[in-house]
């Protein structure tokens, strides 16, 4: 049963992965782009826990730790220094 | 594929397994709004689902699979660190996202930041005149 689950959840990640990266290349304004960084690295987070949760083991255990205590500070540093450059500001 | 249900292994491996399955829709979930919703803020909403809820429903498939209990307290320290950090990045992009005008206004039904943003904006233009300062 172990791999049919494993199998469709990299089929929905991988959806997921590209969704993410699309609005990435696509996406309007800085802070769009940001915030589809920040998704998908919880796309990176929740795959790696896939992994361990499957595999029965812990090796990644310290890098999803590592990455809900840092993840937060490249978004923050991000929106701390935008500036609005756009001739028109009104649409999004 | 048919789970051995008559054991506590058989139900542990069937609840794990759906944790995972609905851990892993939410990501496409903020994927699909992501791609799909008009403007930041609300991209914003969507983009919260997999860091929360996604992320406790995949650590509790963990848990339950590794059939221990030391390894409870490390995923219970990965998901309150999460819930620290997350808000903190949205509040900054949102933030952000107010003041560059990333937004749709007649998509909001209330704006509390307005009247304190107009207030600073006032001030500031009072302090800048030669007469009125102070």
């Amino acid at each position: 049963m172990m791999h049919v689950v494993l199998a469709v959840t990299a089929v929905i990640f991988s959806l997921a992965a590209a969704g993410a990266i699309m609005r990435i290349s696509r996406g309007p304004s800085l802070l769009d782009r940001v915030l589809a960084a920040d998704v998908l690295l919880a796309i990176l987070a929740g795959a790696l826990c896939i992994d361990m949760a499957v595999n029965r083991h812990l090796n990644n255990l310290m890098l999803v730790v590592a990455i809900s205590i840092i993840g937060f500070i490249g978004s923050v540093t991000v929106a701390r220094f935008v500036a609005d450059r756009r001739v028109k500001p009104d649409e999004s | 594929m048919n789970p051995d249900l008559s054991g506590p292994d058989g139900w542990i491996d069937a609840v794990s397994a759906v944790f995972m399955v609905v851990g892993a829709l939410l990501s496409l979930g903020a994927a699909i709004g992501l791609l799909r919703f008009p403007d930041l803020l609300s991209r914003m909403h969507a983009a919260t689902k997999p860091q929360v809820l996604g992320l406790f429903l995949l650590l509790a498939a963990i848990g339950l699979q590794m059939r221990t209990w030391w390894v409870w307290p490390v995923l219970a320290v990965a998901w309150i660190f999460q819930l620290l950090t997350v808000p903190v990045s949205a509040h900054m992009v949102g933030r952000a996202g107010y003041r560059t005008k990333h937004l749709h206004r007649e998509l909001l039904t209330a704006d509390e930041l307005e009247a304190v943003v107009q207030k600073a904006a006032a001030e500031a233009a009072r302090k800048d005149s030669p007469d009125g300062g102070g």
